[in-house]
């Protein structure tokens, strides 16, 4: 379980995550949604011990985040940022083998190469292994980081807006893998998402942020109601059912 | 659920030719110029006069004393600058980047003449030392002033390096003017195998042992070059990983310059060159940037040795008109790529 205590992240005096207490961990998929400057990346800063909190407490699995030594926590939690810029000529075997080294150390154990060849499988990337990262498509090269991600293990697995930039198949692409993940592999995923709609139809749980705190924290289907959407992103939202699903409507 | 057993997409993998014969090529340059390089001089050494001199001839003494030393000096300062261009390269996670253009070799160099100022009676491994420290520090202030200005562009990150490298540089030639040591810097700032022989260049061995401390930390270099957050993500340490990548740089900084001196381009060409072919992964370029590394630098230095025989010139006058073409060519064809 990750859990939020009482969590405050302030910049320059202005709180971006403010007196934030939370769980995550008892459901597959949670989506975090809320708009822009809400605090969701710095949320996952703090969790992925990226930033350290101004106040309060973060924990995985009982663990401090602040005081648990890094090695450790990289077996259990792993985040991708979003806007992932990587200079270094890779390829996609190497960027996924080096999701394995929080278990190997460098050195790869017959262990760790059969969650190699199963992450790569599992994002067929086989007939792409070998290519180079810049050779790669911005849906391939996403690809290749979830892999990576997969490699590394975890039973918790933190994706910051990993649809940025990717086309209508390849977002899907993405979300079905993130549903596979929990269902098939048990892995308890937190979400960063836009769309809401995507955030309706592959979460089990939605908990939206503005501000700073948690305005709102249900199954996806008690927070897909125009009146809670609203109040989130602050513009007018319509939710239209369709074929039983809730489908938000705000393009004016 | 079959979601994605669809093939994503269309296109056809090329399979990567095989790269394995450069490696094979680079071997073969490697020994062919070592060997070449050890009967080429102003002075009779070959087969046919070892041969007849014995053990004690003055052809052996000579193999011993000078050409031996200088062509394991050639290699070994190949070798650990290509390397110390790599891990920083992973370090500033930027691809034109080299002691030679982040000011470390110019701090290097402050730290020479401030031994001879005040340290004059110093043995040569103090005077290393000393450079080393300094090079540490620049190696920091470097680190600290591309984190705390930002640069947008990959080239101005060198820019930066240069410029500060400038002002340091300056420094040091104002206190050399004034303290008449400038004739002794230059014996630094120009970099040369002219006065290696057995006894003056074994500090290389040092610099030699960074490249093996880079190697035995390669993964990790090769994840501190994705990122700090990556790093963080994958229970990595990044400020001593950083710490230990400055150790190394400065050390083959410090102990190239003591010895040979300056040697231009050198880190930041031959990584670039090794990338192309088989990319970053650390560990597997290490073999490929550290043989590549003392081609180069042997082949520069046979360039220097007959374009005037029995004369010398520079090595780092060779090394900088063929590194400055190679970087030119590295330029030019990434701007011509969509980047």
């Amino acid at each position: 379980m990750i859990a939020l205590e009482n969590v405050t992240k302030r910049y320059g005096g202005q709180p971006v995550v403010d007196d934030v207490s939370i769980t995550f961990g008892g459901e597959g998929v949670t989506a975090l949604i809320g708009p822009n400057g809400a605090g969701k990346s710095t949320l996952f800063g703090l969790v992925g011990r990226l930033l350290s909190p101004d106040a309060g407490r973060v924990t995985v699995d009982g663990m401090d985040v602040a005081s648990t030594p890094s090695s450790e926590l990289a077996k259990v939690l792993a985040v991708l940022r979003q806007d992932n810029h990587v200079a270094a000529r890779l390829t996609v075997h190497d960027l996924v083998e080096f999701g394995r080294f929080p278990h190997s150390r460098g050195r790869l154990t017959v262990h760790d190469r059969e969650h190699i060849e199963s992450a790569i499988g599992y994002l067929e990337l086989g007939p792409y292994r070998d290519r180079f990262l810049d050779e790669l498509s911005g849906g391939q090269r996403q690809r290749a980081f979830v892999a990576m991600v997969l490699a590394q293990d975890t039973e918790y697995v933190l994706l910051d807006e990993p649809l940025n930039n990717l086309d209508l198949r390849h977002m899907t692409e993405i979300m079905r893998l993130v549903r596979r993940m929990a269902d098939e592999l048990g892995k308890r995923v937190v979400i960063v998402l836009h769309d809401i709609n995507f955030a309706a139809s592959y979460a089990d749980r939605i908990v939206a942020m503005r501000d700073g705190v948690v305005v709102a924290d249900a199954p996806a289907r008690e927070v897909m109601r125009p009146d809670v959407l609203a109040a989130v992103y602050d513009t007018p939202v319509d939710v239209r059912e369709i074929d039983g699903k809730p489908v938000a409507l705000y393009y004016g | 659920m079959t979601a994605l057993a669809t093939p994503s997409t269309s296109t056809s993998t090329p399979v990567r030719p095989r790269r394995a014969w450069v490696g094979v090529l680079i071997g073969v340059l490697l020994v062919a110029l070592a060997l070449t390089g050890l009967f080429v001089g102003a002075s009779d050494v070959t087969p046919g006069s070892l041969a007849s001199g014995g053990a004690d001839g003055d052809a052996a003494f000579l193999l011993v004393a000078s050409r031996i030393p200088r062509t394991l000096a050639a290699v070994l300062v190949g070798a650990s600058l290509g390397i110390a261009g790599l891990i920083m390269q992973m370090l500033v996670r930027n691809k034109f980047v080299e002691p030679g253009t982040t000011g470390v070799s110019e701090f290097a160099t402050l730290g020479m003449l401030v031994t001879i100022v005040f340290l004059p009676g110093l043995a040569v491994v103090g005077k290393m030392a000393v450079a080393a420290v300094f090079g540490l520090f620049g190696t920091w202030v470097f680190l600290r002033v591309v984190r705390i200005v930002p640069v947008r562009q990959l080239v101005l990150v060198p820019l930066v390096g240069i410029m500060l490298g400038g002002v340091v540089g300056a420094v040091t030639t104002f206190f050399a003017y004034r303290l008449d040591l400038l004739q002794s810097l230059g014996q630094w700032s120009q970099g040369s195998f002219a006065t290696v022989m057995q006894g003056r260049y074994e500090f290389l061995w040092i610099a030699g042992l960074m490249v093996g401390v880079a190697w035995f930390a390669a993964d990790r270099f090769s994840v501190i070059g994705l990122g700090e957050e990556f790093a963080t993500n994958l229970g990595l340490d990044y400020r001593r990983v950083v710490a230990v990548g400055m150790v190394i740089i400065a050390v083959i900084t410090a102990a190239v310059l003591v010895t040979a001196g300056m040697v231009p381009f050198l880190g930041l060409v031959v990584p670039n060159v090794v990338s192309l072919i088989i990319g970053d992964n650390v560990r597997r370029a290490i073999p490929w940037v550290a043989g590549l590394g003392a081609v180069f630098v042997l082949a520069c230095d046979l360039i220097a040795r007959v374009v005037r025989f029995p004369y010398e010139i520079p090595l780092s006058v060779i090394v900088g008109i063929v590194g400055a073409a190679l970087f030119l060519w590295l330029l030019l064809r990434r701007r011509s790529r969509a980047h």
